[in-house]
């Protein structure tokens, strides 16, 4: 009895120190070189895997900012600045900063002033309803209101508001990672430069017909009017096909065009509210 | 003994309740709305200005490229605008805007009632008047008829077919066709026969249309020797191409191929007497057999239409929009597609006004696949449509490749059988188009 149990535990014990041995010669054998620094950099990033910065994931990112010989062409957009400078710091590189950005939805095209002009009953995405036909108002450019944005949001940031049909972004949790971008079918979401104090002015609307029939499709529609243009005392606007456009890099928030606007298409977000002078204290707006 | 094709396929209820309304001509409208976008391929060129008139057969926008057609005036009178309007799905095309004045047609059009059976143009010539009257494919595609009559070199037809099974419910515009211009239809198949070179065609017809079956079979026995007529099983989708090649001569076109790879020429019924009229009536495509049905109408209606008359003047030439009608189709109820404009207009391919209830056309709620395999069962083309919906919410563009989505002919087949719901046909064709897109890219071998 007993000389089984100690020829069994002998046996087995010498076969587990031969396979290790070989395991072990074999692992030196084929070993992997892995630059450590991988790992370090990895445990820097937020670990969102959302692809924003172009990358598989945050390990393929990591492997990238390793590699590269620059951090210029390199940003992930959910850490942001911070995050670049400690990947930077820790690899020894320069990073410039580079201004944070937000999604915007660029059609403020509500139930009121678009009215439906069909009823759509088919499957609930807007890249199948994009695929079938216009869209169930008459402007064929804007929001089929559908989600598809939402659904790849993997920050909770966008969320559909009922009130207007539109989605609405949640500045504070987006991170600019450009997933709601690149799911629009109809391309309304753009991605942004925040801005000072979280202050933008954009044009609400990519409707690339004439004035009258944009006008008649939807009451708060872009008319390509001319008079933002002509208004700018900065050049930040240009036009083109029926359509102006604000360039973020030259609009200096003077918000000339804002009250120019004859459609209100034009918005301005995180401003204070005009109140004719001489009265209470500015109250910012939600 | 009829036939049929060998996998797949749906018994939908036919609801033909329009087989025995005769065509009538429509009244003529006042505006005629003429798109320039009405065939597969290239816009036509507008060839006419604002300000012209224009007869009836005249030629108002010139095919550009080489899958193209040629579009003629349907009314007669003075183009008004040529601008961008929107066609049924909402998206803005350019077209000719026409105030009716009268209805003077070209000289060169024989309106007589003559039936003229003596073919007298030769093989490039009946190409040529084809192209000149700008004829496309009558039964949904709209592809350009002169192009699928000359096949690429090195490929020969051998068989011309021609589709009149109407498997799709409610539509029976070639059914009335075949009732009212059998000869004149047969006239145009022996034409198209000797456009291709062809020694034999086939007339596939579904067994539920039996007066048409038997007209067709008399005369051809009598005068068309060479036309043989076929009665097929009654079974959706048997008038897609590669299905009716199927139930007829038994042939099976190999994945992403053509029919004429198989030496097959498939051709409509209503395409036959558009070529009839073309080549012995010198007159251009502009009109069209056009079903205006649904179950709430109190009179169905089969009408030989103008091209680019508008939705709403239909409505009220058949009395007004009807109280529980919630859908409009253009076409079938299975390949249809919704008009979400009632201010859009016809174009040469609509073949059916169909006006749905909101019964008829309630979606199901969308439950969980449940395996039961009956997409796979229904699928005429062999696919595992489950498969694909998966795969195409998952975006596996690869895998979705491999498992051949790009042979789908968006039947609608597994949509309709799927006891849960599932909008398969809606996510597999869009990965269908993305699908598609890739393979255009590459570069050729």
């Amino acid at each position: 009895m007993t000389t089984t149990i100690l020829f069994t535990v002998v046996s087995l014990s010498v076969l587990g120190l031969l396979l290790a041995l070989v395991l072990y010669l074999v692992a030196q054998k084929f070993k992997v070189e892995e630059d450590p620094r991988i790992d370090d950099v990895e445990a820097i990033l937020p670990g969102a895997n959302c692809g924003g910065c172009g990358y598989a994931g945050c390990r393929a990112f990591a492997e990238g900012c390793v590699k590269a010989d620059s951090l210029d062409a390199l940003y992930c957009p959910v850490g942001g600045n911070d995050t670049m400078k400690n990947v930077a710091s820790y690899l020894g590189m320069e990073v410039a900063e580079k201004a944070p950005q937000v999604a915007v939805v660029r059609c403020n095209g509500n139930c009121d002033s678009r009215p439906k002009t069909n009823h759509y009953d088919g499957y609930s995405s807007c890249a199948v309803m994009a695929s079938l036909y216009a869209g169930d108002t008459a402007c064929s450019f804007g929001c089929l209101g559908q989600g598809d944005c939402v659904v790849v949001c993997n920050f909770d940031a966008i969320k559909m508001d009922p009130r207007t049909g539109l989605p609405e972004v949640d500045q504070d949790k987006c991170t600019a990672c450009g997933a709601c971008v690149k799911a629009c079918p109809k391309f309304i979401i753009e991605l942004r430069n925040k801005g000072p104090k979280n202050r933008r002015i954009f044009v609400s609307c990519i409707n690339k017909d004439k004035g009258g029939v944009a006008r008649k499709a939807c009451a708060v529609a872009c008319i390509g009017c001319f008079k933002c243009q002509k208004v700018c005392p900065f050049d930040a606007i240009t036009m083109s096909n029926n359509l102006a456009y604000i360039d973020y890099n030259k609009c200096k928030l003077c918000r000339k065009c804002v009250t120019e606007c004859p459609t209100h298409a034009i918005w301005e977000v995180n401003f204070p509210v005009r109140v004719p002078k001489k009265e209470e204290e500015p109250v910012v707006e939600q | 003994m009829s036939r049929t094709f060998s996998i797949g396929g749906i018994h939908p209820h036919d609801h033909k309740i329009s087989v025995n309304a005769s065509i009538e001509d429509f009244p003529l409208m006042d505006m005629a709305y003429i798109s320039v976008s009405q065939h597969l391929g290239a816009p036509a060129e507008p060839v006419v200005a604002k300000g012209d008139t224009v007869k009836v057969g005249q030629l108002i926008a010139k095919a550009s490229g080489f899958i193209s057609a040629n579009i003629h005036s349907s009314v007669s009178g003075t183009v008004t605008a040529v601008e961008p309007m929107p066609d049924i799905s909402g998206n803005l095309i350019p077209h000719i805007v026409i105030k009716v004045e009268g209805d003077v047609w070209d000289e060169s059009i024989d309106r007589s009632p003559k039936i003229v059976k003596e073919i007298k143009a030769s093989s490039k010539e009946i190409i040529d008047i084809i192209a000149k009257s700008g004829i496309v494919g009558l039964g949904g595609a709209a592809f350009p008829t002169h192009i699928k009559l000359s096949p690429p070199p090195g490929k020969k037809a051998e068989y011309l077919l021609i589709n009149g099974a109407e498997c799709e419910p409610y539509l029976t515009s070639d059914y009335r066709v075949m009732l009212e211009y059998p000869e004149q239809m047969l006239i145009g198949t022996k034409i198209m026969m000797m456009a291709l070179g062809v020694e034999k065609a086939y007339i596939g017809i579904e067994e539920n249309k039996p007066k048409a079956l038997k007209l067709l079979k008399k005369i051809a026995s009598k005068s068309y020797k060479e036309i043989k007529v076929v009665s097929l099983k009654k079974r959706y989708p048997q008038g897609g191409e590669k299905q009716l090649i199927d139930a007829i001569i038994h042939r099976q076109v190999p994945s992403m191929g053509l029919p004429i790879d198989v030496g097959v020429v498939v051709q409509n019924v209503g395409t036959a007497l558009a070529v009839y009229e073309a080549v012995q009536k010198n007159k251009p495509l502009f009109d069209g057999i056009v079903t205006v049905t649904g179950g709430c109408m109190t009179e169905q209606r089969n009408f030989r239409l103008r091209v680019g008359t508008n939705f709403e003047r239909i409505m009220y030439a058949i009395g007004g929009f009807p109280k529980d009608a919630v859908k409009l189709i253009s076409g079938g109820p299975m390949m249809g597609k919704a008009i979400s404009r009632m201010d859009a207009a016809t174009v040469k391919s609509t073949s059916a006004l169909l006006l749905l209830t909101d019964e008829e056309t309630r979606r199901g709620e969308e439950g969980n696949c449940i395996r039961c395999a009956k997409c796979v069962e229904a699928c005429p083309m062999g696919l595992e449509p489950y498969l694909l919906n998966r795969l195409a919410r998952a975006g596996r563009i690869d895998d979705l490749e491999t498992n051949l989505i790009q042979d789908c002919i968006e039947c609608g087949c597994c949509f309709y059988s799927c006891p849960s719901n599932i909008p398969l046909l809606d996510t597999i064709r869009l990965a269908k188009g993305q699908v598609l897109r890739i393979i255009r890219s590459r570069p050729k071998k």
